[in-house]
């Protein structure tokens, strides 16, 4: 069935969502990528299972909604109970059973599978009044967790391509863009480039082919909010596509996805076919004459192609090679046709821009960075997962009133933002509000979303290094400031993680960081100093010790410390196997010894000793 | 090594044979034959219509490329930073004594083929190994060998 019209759209939608809301309750399973890793899929099977055995009578299996991520991933797999809302974590597959007969059946709630708030110990029983959920605000990530993944129909019962309904009928092209910047919204990708502007750039250039790409590379390690987006909320990437292509004239998009989400390409294959099938995207979209067509474009495994200029010519089947900045891609992207790209997430913004109006988009967040921000909280913090805050919202407010503040109650040491192009900012900056100019003045960086929360064992110079070897390995070799200076950068900071490093290096590595950021082609040399430049400036102590006391006070860099079996051990034998050079012998019973000549400090020993009796130093 | 490549053609089939298409192209060979077969990479020069250099300059450019032949398990490691600092480090060493290979190697008997990778966009159950396609979260290294064995 074809939708020919703007009318026919609303008329679905209306009765779609009356199917979706005849359900007295739906079953909304979180698929997302931790929930799928723990066992979601055998506890959807079994839900259909146990249901078809058990002949509920107000029950169908349509009322089983497999979701995207819904966020809350420390707490998965997460079984979701709507429109009330009962939110059940930590489901295990002999629990479905359970549930069936009482929730579905009885309308009954399970205490035992609630969240407990760790303030009172009290159980939540909607997921709206958990903390983790309470503070954040959803734009980009609405859909996920409300809706089937893949299902087109949902989407159109959320309220799903009526944005671009609204654009196709009662807006000119020019209009659109006027909207879009009304909205203020800056593009997600981690620049904060100003989307309007650049799709009015874009749509002035004279030319008869006109491209859209989406970004879906989602290079910054530590971040998946786009991968939960495109996996989890399909439709609306491709509503924000279409609704850019009518705004600037194109006819052919692109969705460049990432090598290591092959979910998210058979989602999107998925909902590219469900919308060509009724006319959504093609030719003649609902009838109005418009046509746009989309096609996937999978990486290949490649940092340095998040960059716009290098991504261009991944999709032309070449290396992906960034060309210098002067030439700009809205004038002359990809296939030398001016070109918008825009990052997953702002796409996902667009469709709420054109159907609630970018006006109150704008009233949403600060004045200059507008709307909300989806961030991957990870690393060492309590709630780990996927959150949406408004922008100004500061990094305290979402490290603990939304992740629940640190991992067992350890010291907050440093929040990493940005990726390899970001920094990592101390306790001093935490009222810091999150938005592009504040971190990046703070001289870390917004980037595309990863928060990466460490604790007092992180240490901030093995994560300067790390990120250093993550660059060297990506640099694509073209300019020499980026590919020399960036490999001289992280051997002087392997040096100082051996405890070989002496103030010279550090007086270099200032040096070079300098030349690099000046010298680079693109922003993947011109920001690449970053984390060793952020923590420098916030933990320069931690560098000295490292160099003068030849100490790691973390306790990470393996050549700085020792372990060793204190009189705790309670002769347990388990780190005996664990140990894979065999340092540590014993008996049952009986205090371990470690031979610290055969020790190589890996780590193994400690990781699995329940006594706390092994300790660094 | 023996291949069967009379798949080949049928790859090139699925997408228009020019240039444009050698990534795809390749990636459909890596997942045919687990790495690009010298052979293949010849082929695909021919088919497309491009330069037997460029094919090696893409296939050696990207990292989900392998030039030579991998193991029938397939161990990833992620190193992500969210992995990075929750212990993905003492995970790696632990595979790579156990297996006796390093990341990036692949066994003489072609049992293992270990492989480090840059954020596979579950951080939020770092460190996460995955072993072929099943993503294992919160793996300690007193995991490592049910993983090796297992899977
Ligand atoms: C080295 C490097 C890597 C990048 N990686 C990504 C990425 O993974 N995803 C992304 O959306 N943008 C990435 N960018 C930013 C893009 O070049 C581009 O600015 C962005 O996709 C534009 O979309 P936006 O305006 O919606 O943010 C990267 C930039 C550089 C220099
Ligand atoms: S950092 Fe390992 S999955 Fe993202």
């Amino acid at each position: 069935m074809r939708i020919e019209s703007v009318e026919q759209l609303r008329k679905l939608e209306k009765k779609y969502r009356g199917e979706t809301e005849s359900h007295p309750v739906r079953v909304h399973i979180c698929y997302g990528p931790g929930c799928l890793a723990n066992g979601a899929q055998e506890i959807g099977d079994r839900f259909r299972k146990v249901i078809k055995e058990k002949k509920l009578k107000n029950f169908k299996v349509e009322a089983i909604k497999e979701t995207g991520c819904h966020g809350f991933c420390e707490r998965g797999p997460l079984v979701v109970l709507e429109p009330e809302g009962t939110f059940y974590t930590k489901v295990k597959v002999k629990d479905v059973e359970a549930i069936v007969e009482k929730s579905l059946g009885k309308s009954e709630i399970i205490e035992s599978l609630l969240y407990t708030n760790p303030a009172d110990d009290k159980k939540i029983q909607r997921y709206k009044d958990i903390p983790f959920y309470a503070h954040q605000k959803r734009i980009a990530l609405r859909n996920l967790g409300q809706i089937d993944q893949t299902s087109l129909h949902d989407y159109i019962a959320a309220g799903g391509y009526q944005g671009l309904a609204k654009a196709l009928t009662a807006m000119n092209p020019n209009k659109v863009i006027k909207e879009v910047e009304l909205s203020g919204i800056r593009g997600r990708g981690g620049g904060g480039f100003a989307t309007g502007r650049k799709w009015a750039t874009c749509a002035k250039i004279e030319s008869d082919v006109r491209y859209v790409v989406c970004n879906g590379d989602e290079g910054d390690p530590g971040a998946f909010m786009d991968r939960a987006i495109m996996e989890g909320d399909p439709h609306t990437v491709l509503e924000g596509m279409i609704i850019c292509a009518y705004a600037v004239g194109s006819t052919q998009g692109y969705v460049y996805v990432r090598d290591e989400y092959p979910l998210a390409v058979v989602h999107l294959q998925k909902a590219i076919e469900d919308a060509e099938a009724v006319g959504l995207i093609g030719e003649n979209i609902l009838g109005t004459g418009f046509s746009f067509h989309i096609a996937i474009s999978r990486g290949a495994g490649a940092f340095v192609c998040g960059e716009s200029s290098a991504l261009m010519r991944s999709v032309a089947g070449e290396v992906g090679e960034p060309r210098a900045k002067y030439i700009r891609s809205v004038v002359k992207g990809l296939k030398d046709k001016p070109t918008v790209l825009n990052n997953v997430e702002t796409f996902a913004c667009i469709p709420v821009i054109l159907s609630e109006g970018g006006k109150a988009f704008s009233k949403i967040g600060t004045p200059k960075s507008t709307g909300t921000k989806a961030f991957s909280l990870v690393g060492k913090i309590e709630n780990t997962g996927l959150i949406e805050v408004p922008m100004g919202t500061t990094l305290r407010e979402i490290i603990y009133n939304i992740g629940g503040g640190i991992k067992d109650g350890k010291p907050f040491k440093a929040v990493q933002t940005g990726g390899p192009s970001g920094g990592c900012l101390p306790e001093s900056k935490l009222d810091l509000p999150v938005d592009f100019d504040t971190l990046t003045e703070a001289g870390s960086m917004m980037g595309s979303g990863g928060m990466i929360v460490m604790d007092d064992a992180t240490c901030v110079v093995d994560v300067a290094r790390y990120f250093l070897s993550f660059l060297v390995e990506e640099s694509c070799g073209k300019c020499v400031p980026c590919r020399e200076g960036l490999y001289q950068l992280h051997q002087s900071a392997v040096r100082i993680c051996e405890g070989k490093g002496t103030d010279d290096d550090l007086e270099i590595m200032q040096h070079l960081s300098d030349m690099i950021v000046i010298g680079s082609l693109c922003g993947l040399g011109t920001s690449g100093p970053n984390p060793f430049l952020s923590t420098i400036r916030y933990f320069r102590d931690e560098y000295e010790a490292h160099i003068k006391e030849k100490k790691c006070p973390a306790g990470v860099c393996t050549a700085l410390i020792t372990y060793i079996i204190t009189d705790r051990c309670t002769g347990c034998l388990a780190c005996i196997p664990a140990c894979a050079t065999d340092a540590i012998t014993g008996k049952k019973g009986q205090v371990h010894q470690l031979a610290q000549d055969k020790c190589d400090r890996c780590g193994a020993c400690y990781a699995v000793c329940k006594y706390d009796a092994i300790e660094i130093h | 090594m023996n291949h069967d490549f009379s798949k080949l053609p049928e790859i090139f089939d699925r997408y228009s044979r020019n240039p444009e298409s050698l990534i795809a192209v390749l990636q459909d060979i890596q997942q045919e034959y687990h790495y690009l077969p010298c052979e293949a990479l010849q082929e695909t020069a021919k088919n497309l219509s491009v330069p037997l250099s460029k094919v090696f300059s893409v296939s050696t450019f990207y990292n989900a490329f392998s030039l030579t032949p991998r193991g029938k398990k397939i161990i990833r490691i992620c190193k992500g930073t969210a992995c990075h600092i929750r212990g993905a480090y003492q995970l790696q060493h632990q595979f790579e004594t156990m297996l006796g290979i390093k990341a990036g190697e692949t066994s003489k008997d072609l049992k293992y083929t270990l492989e480090v990778v840059n954020c596979v966009g579950a951080c939020a159950m770092a460190p996460v190994v995955i072993v072929d396609e099943k993503y294992h979260g919160s793996v300690d290294v007193s995991n490592v060998k049910r993983l090796i064995k297992r899977g």
